[in-house]
């Protein structure tokens, strides 16, 4: 560190601080920038919204008019509409989220503490597998996964969707990391007073892994509702009744292809399917932050 | 006694410890590590996905005999999603690791306010489905969307982009702006054939409508890595920055010989994560171009998808499944080379 510094004495052509206005200049340059990039992060979405309550005449000719006039429902009615049959795609988006957060965060943490806290042979074998998993790339179990799930005659079934991403790598390597991070004494004085493990495991260690437990939960959720290749091979085109809402709106796109698409409906859809994450988000925005190095894997 | 009671609580430990590991690795087992294998099994064979697998003929390596070494439609077709996806790489990692560092060094000045306001709104876009923004983004670039509206505001002049529908390579548009195209190019530029695609065609660059995916995927990852860049910047210590002000290094200075040397780590973190993502890239695909205009946006996972799922040739979709395993691993140890080395130095 301190070699470091002593480079750092090479380039020298101030001496003393700048003087105030240039300060209050470069901070004022500062804010433009991040008020820049701020607006231009969010207007897609403030647009999308507005244009969701226009007629389609009115998306076509003023897309960039913030107030709809004639403000009209129409678009979200059409959701339910035709083709599209977004309640339900919504009840199995919410399906699967819930299903895959709650197993995987039961699996998840099970094989964690085991991993960090019950000394058993081949352990650490386990554990660098369960890591070499993390290192395959997705897309390249595309055609495997759906010949086993056909083998298993599973494809086009809500287990065929749950249970290939119901266990994830990193859930059990963050579990791991968290249970070796807390003394263990408690969980030692309730094997002592004759608890099982699995009741040391349920009653002792889990309701101490509060935070990791949300971040996984956070994790799971977001990853399975925004999830679309894993449901596309599993569920396949023609099972539209269990369908999510990714898989629900982009083959409708995809089934628009040469004609004009309306884009009220599915400005209307994108937001509708948006809107529990921006939820999820604001309520749990901290523990959010803290997983965002995983998500970034994510293109 | 004694010894009883201590071979009791092994046995306790071992049924437990493996009846905690076992559904979770048995999930792994069935959906990760034998569809590895997997994988590698149905290259050398050739299935069509409507019969058992263990029907499908063995043809040894014809397959990579096909894609890599003969000239032919598929090797071109190869190629050229090898081609788009690796301009989409080149162009995606660098510009998103840089705007991301970028907003995180502005965004963590000491007495800058609503900071929260900013991580929140860089982060929101990173959240969203990759569907959702895709068909937003779908519509922002109709070339009547607000894209070109928006340009045309500040430049009246300006003429229509069709963003999803233009599958002109950006290098060949600007050699264009200098005389050089299609009809002026030398021979041995449109005329030598390497690997089933001309000199010419491997010049492109990413077609504009590959760019327009670029530009949104850039857009909807910066945020989440400017939140790595921005936990990785609270460990570098303040009075760094002080010693170098006080000796008179500007912002600049403080930049290039603090920020990014202490960062390294994080750098080299992040362009892995960004590489092994964008050779994946699959679902704007899907979601906007079907890998159009004139195949210009059909990256390899999506030729994999086609290939196994529309074209029913589930052996040459695995068959190229191993090629990208092995493309992204060599580009990860190539990343490794550039930065892993400097940073032991």
């Amino acid at each position: 560190m301190a070699e470091r510094v002593e480079t750092l004495n090479m380039p020298k052509r101030r001496t003393g601080g700048a003087p105030q206005w240039v300060d209050a200049l470069l901070t004022l340059l500062r804010y433009i920038i991040l008020f820049g990039f701020a607006i231009l992060f969010i207007a897609p979405f403030i647009f999308a919204i507005a244009n969701s309550f226009k007629t389609a005449p009115q998306i076509a000719s003023a897309p960039l008019t913030l107030i709809p006039n004639p403000f009209t429902l129409e678009n979200y009615r059409k959701l339910t509409q035709g083709a599209a049959n977004v309640p339900l795609w919504t009840l199995n988006s919410i399906i699967f989220a819930v299903s895959v957060t709650l197993a995987r965060v039961f699996l998840c943490s099970l094989a964690g503490y085991a991993l960090a806290r019950i000394h058993f042979p081949g352990r650490n074998f386990i554990f660098l597998a369960v890591l070499a998993t993390m290192m395959i790339p997705g897309v390249v179990l595309l055609i495997p996964r759906f010949i086993i799930l056909k083998q298993l005659g599973l494809l086009a079934t809500y287990p065929g969707g749950i249970l290939p991403i119901v266990v994830d790598a990193f859930g059990i390597f963050l579990m791991k990391q968290f249970f070796e991070s807390v003394p263990g004494e408690i969980e030692e004085a309730a094997r002592i007073d004759g608890a099982t493990p699995f009741q040391i495991f349920s009653r002792v260690a889990l309701p101490m892994a509060t935070a990791p437990l949300i971040a996984l939960s956070i994790l799971a959720f977001q990853g399975t509702w925004n999830e679309l290749q894993h449901f596309l091979i599993a569920l396949g085109p023609t099972a539209r009744d269990l369908w999510p809402l990714t898989l629900g709106l982009a083959t409708l796109r995809g089934a628009g292809v040469g004609q004009q698409l309306d884009f009220g409906l599915f400005l209307a859809g994108s937001l509708l399917m948006t809107l529990p994450m921006a939820l999820v988000f604001i309520v749990f925005q901290r523990y959010f932050v803290e997983s965002s190095s995983h998500a970034a894997v994510k293109g | 006694m004694a010894t009883t009671h201590i071979a009791g609580q092994r046995r306790q430990e071992l049924v437990a410890g493996y009846s905690f590991v076992g559904p979770a690795l048995l999930i792994l087992l069935i959906f990760l590590f034998i569809p590895m294998f997997f994988t590698l099994w149905m290259s050398f064979r050739d299935w069509g996905g409507i019969s058992p697998p263990a029907n499908s003929t063995p043809i040894g390596l014809e397959w990579y005999q096909k894609l890599l070494f003969e000239d032919n439609i598929r090797r071109s077709e190869f190629f050229l999603a090898f081609k788009n996806t690796f301009y989409y790489a080149v162009g995606v990692v660098p510009i998103q690791t840089a705007l991301a560092l970028l907003l995180a060094v502005i965004a963590n000045s000491a007495l800058l306010r609503f900071k929260g306001f900013f991580r929140t709104t860089f982060y929101f876009p990173s959240i969203t489905s990759s569907v959702a923004i895709g068909l937003i983004f779908l519509w922002i670039y109709q070339s009547g969307g607000i894209l070109n509206q928006t340009i045309k505001f500040f430049f009246p002049d300006y003429k229509n982009i069709s963003w999803m529908n233009d599958p002109s390579g950006l290098i060949h548009n600007t050699l264009g702006l200098f005389g050089l195209n299609i009809r002026t190019a030398p021979s041995w530029l449109t005329e030598t054939n390497v690997l089933s695609l001309t000199l010419w065609q491997w010049i492109s660059g990413p077609s504009v409508t590959m760019s327009a995916l670029m530009m949104l995927v850039i857009w909807t990852t910066a945020g989440t890595m400017m939140l790595v860049f921005l936990a990785a910047l609270q460990d570098v210590p303040r009075p760094m920055y002080e010693a170098a002000a006080v000796d008179g290094a500007t912002g600049w200075d403080q930049f290039w010989n603090i920020t990014v040397p202490m960062l390294r780590p994080t750098i080299f973190f992040v362009v892995t994560l960004g590489l092994i993502g964008t050779f994946q890239v699959f679902d704007q695909m899907y979601v906007m171009t079907s890998g159009g205009p004139a195949g210009t946006t059909i990256s390899l996972a999506y030729l994999i998808y086609r290939a196994g799922f529309k074209d029913a040739q589930m052996g040459m979709a695995s068959a190229i499944s191993v090629l990208l395993f092995i493309i992204i691993f060599v580009a990860t140890l190539i990343q490794r080379r550039v930065f892993g080395d400097r940073a032991q130095t």
